[in-house]
């Protein structure tokens, strides 16, 4: 890519704010994920007996529901960020692409 | 072998529910019951049918496999949706289908910790480098990681990290592979072998990545169809209540551990024991190096990172990424009821049970055996077809992953500086396949006794301490610097082999020295050795004052320009 289309792209305000948006969505998503896996994986490691907890009378255990809520979870918010990116960010790349390539 | 539990009726009132018609296996099944010796001729003859069958998709893709662009990538053309069933076919590997239903067969919760980690890594690739990979690659993920770099160090060591990443991987194939067929058809361990190894470098080298990504989609299909199938069967025999199922595994895991001579009271510990986290996470520390390793080992797979260079666009990449993510954690929640309907219909089947009350094949044939106890014989056909292709499709993806590093990161890059033609690279590649094929076999044969999960888990360790964060720093952080790269990138790879060398798994267990002995006591190495990747490529890169650092420095800004927008980069088919 040329230099002038390079500082073009880099200072139009329209992709300074996909960055800066997409960057920051992304490591907050990032960091919501790792809290809630490494949240799990230390439980595991330090409380074993709080997953093993019977919940009720018969032998289900809050393990297996918070374990499928993890799965859950990653799912949702894969599906979160994918929705946001392929409209919100999207627009603003066809935005910066229009107005430098014309 | 042994009796199915459903009669004919129950069958068709199952397949109704599952909106599918399994009226036909129904009636197979019955056959099957009758007459044991036809049933493995029937199991060879649908391996047979998909082997043919994918045999004319290989012959379909040939004849648009002409240029090194269609060899790595298919052109370019293939849909988010396809590519997601693709990419979700490359993970729900027969390891991770055998191995982790075995996992929760045998210790139940436990296996669930795996699969969450095999899935957690997703989000990650998803939101740090799926699109910036689409963006700024072209065929392998040394392309994104050399964009602004010296080319040659970096693809050397990136066609390392992915050759050595592709080898553990093998391994656990392979050897799935010759379990399964010995079990199947009663042929030798080795001849399985042999079996796998042709029938993929025929695949990979006719037929490129538009039939390894199509024999992809297939077996993902088929193995997500079986799957459901099988877990839909146990969970109806529980009238759809898990707290059921639960209960009698537990009960039955009790009365195992009282026939083995524990007291009742030991008896009834150990068979609750199931449904909580037990013995599989030793220690705190363990556990984080463990976690890490599956997070961010997914993000350093070159046989997947690399798919996202066949989606035209990063809008495909992320619909993909979403559409893996979903079949992979379905994928998962499948594999846990698999593994607790072993429990409660293959553990109390004297008929799947050798002598010493062990699984016959081992116990990575626990999801073998219940598709027989829960489908008859022509339903453990089609799963021992289906795992077979899974095995089939898997390694072919490996082998083409580690053809193109040899190719294209080596041979264009590195020994032609980019000036090779099309033809010869193709050459280069094909050539390839076929040596990789050969050590593939090898390595099989090698490795027969291990636990394939296991396998696994060591490669995801290397991927997240060699190749993950070589690929990130470079995209990411505009102070990354050849040198930092290269020498951070290679402490990752050298010290997470050398820690998983001296752990227990492979000094005590592989090579047989005294229990104790292992140097490094814990499972992953991840924990240490991709610290020390990302150290090293920091350090290197601060302390960095050549020239040629500046260089890459000043190169940050078109390379971040490219990733974020995709200008530039290489758009859908390449003519």
């Amino acid at each position: 890519m040329q230099t002038d289309l390079v500082q073009k792209i880099a200072s139009h305000p329209k992709y300074q704010e996909l960055k800066s948006k997409r960057t920051g969505f992304g490591m907050w998503l990032t960091v919501a994920m790792m809290v809630v896996y490494f949240g799990f994986i230390l439980l595991v490691a330090f409380n074993k007996a709080f997953l093993a907890t019977r919940l009720g009378d018969g032998v289900m255990t809050i393990g297996m529901p918070l374990g499928f809520g993890v799965i859950v979870f990653t799912i949702v918010i894969t599906a979160i960020y994918v929705r946001r990116a392929n409209g919100e960010y999207d627009a603003l790349t066809e935005e910066v692409s229009k107005a430098v390539l014309k | 072998m042994s009796r199915a539990l459903f009669s004919p009726r129950q069958w068709l009132t199952l397949a109704a529910l599952l909106g599918v018609s399994f009226t036909a296996w129904a009636a197979g099944a019955d056959l099957g019951q009758a007459d044991k010796q036809a049933t493995n001729w029937t199991a060879i003859g649908m391996f047979g049918v998909f082997v043919v069958f994918t045999l004319f998709i290989t012959k379909w893709a040939a004849a648009r496999t002409k240029s090194a662009s269609d060899f790595y990538t298919a052109g370019g053309g293939i849909t988010g949706f396809q590519n997601g069933l693709a990419i979700a076919g490359d993970y729900m590997s027969a390891a991770s289908f055998l191995g982790i239903s075995a996992a929760v067969m045998a210790s139940g919760f436990d296996g669930l910790i795996y699969s969450i980690g095999f899935l957690v890594g997703w989000p990650v690739v998803t939101f740090l480098l799926a699109e910036r990979l689409r963006n700024l690659g072209k065929f392998t993920f040394a392309d994104v990681a050399a964009f602004r770099f010296d080319q040659t160090p970096v693809r050397v060591f990136a066609a390392s990290g992915t050759l050595v990443v592709v080898a553990f991987y093998l391994i656990a194939q392979m050897v799935g592979a010759g379990q399964l067929i010995k079990l199947l058809f009663g042929l030798e361990y080795w001849i399985a072998v042999v079996i796998v190894g042709g029938l993929m470098m025929v695949y990979v080298l006719f037929g490129g990545m538009t039939a390894t990504t199509w024999v992809q989609i297939i077996k993902a299909i088929m193995l997500l169809a079986g799957a459901s199938f099988m877990a839909g069967a146990v969970l109806w025999q529980f009238g759809f209540s898990p707290e059921a199922m639960f209960a009698k595994a537990v009960e039955i895991k009790t009365s195992l551990a009282v026939t083995a001579g524990k007291t009742p009271e030991e008896a009834a510990v150990q068979g609750f024991s199931i449904m909580g986290p037990g013995g599989f996470v030793k220690d705190p520390i363990s556990a984080i190096s463990f976690g890490m390793a599956l997070m961010f080992g997914t993000a350093g797979l070159p046989h997947i990172l690399m798919r996202f260079f066949t989606v035209p666009n990063a809008k495909e990449a992320r619909k993909s990424v979403l559409w893996a993510t979903t079949w992979i954690g379905y994928f998962y929640l499948l594999t846990f009821i698999i593994g607790f309907g072993a429990i409660t219909f293959v553990l109390t089947n004297p008929g799947f049970l050798d002598a010493k009350g062990g699984l016959i094949g081992g116990n990575n044939m626990a999801a073998v055996h219940l598709a027989n106890a829960v489908g008859g014989n022509v339903f453990l056909g089609f799963i021992s077809a289906v795992a077979f292709a899974t095995i089939l499709a898997v390694v072919a993806g490996l082998t083409l992953s580690g053809a193109s590093a040899v190719s294209h990161d080596l041979y264009a890059t590195v020994i032609k500086k980019g000036k090779a033609d099309s033809v010869a690279e193709l050459k280069v590649s094909r050539l390839t396949t076929v040596a990789l094929g050969i050590v593939a076999v090898l390595l099989g044969i090698a490795f027969e006794k291990q636990n394939i999960a296991f396998m696994v888990s060591l490669a995801f360790a290397i991927a997240a301490s060699a190749n993950f964060p070589v690929l990130l720093m470079s995209v990411l952080w505009k102070g990354c610097t050849t040198r930092g790269a290269v020498i951070g990138g290679f402490l990752g790879l050298i010290s997470s082999v050398a820690l998983t060398v001296v752990s227990p798994a492979v000094w005590e267990a592989t090579l047989g020295n005294p229990k104790g002995s292992a140097l490094f006591p814990y499972t992953s190495p991840a924990l240490f050795s991709m610290t020390l990747g990302f150290v090293g490529i920091w350090l290197f890169s601060i302390l960095d004052g050549s020239a040629r650092g500046k260089q890459d420095r000043d190169g940050f800004l078109a390379q971040q320009v490219r990733s974020e927008t995709g200008i530039g980069a290489s758009g859908a088919s390449g003519h």
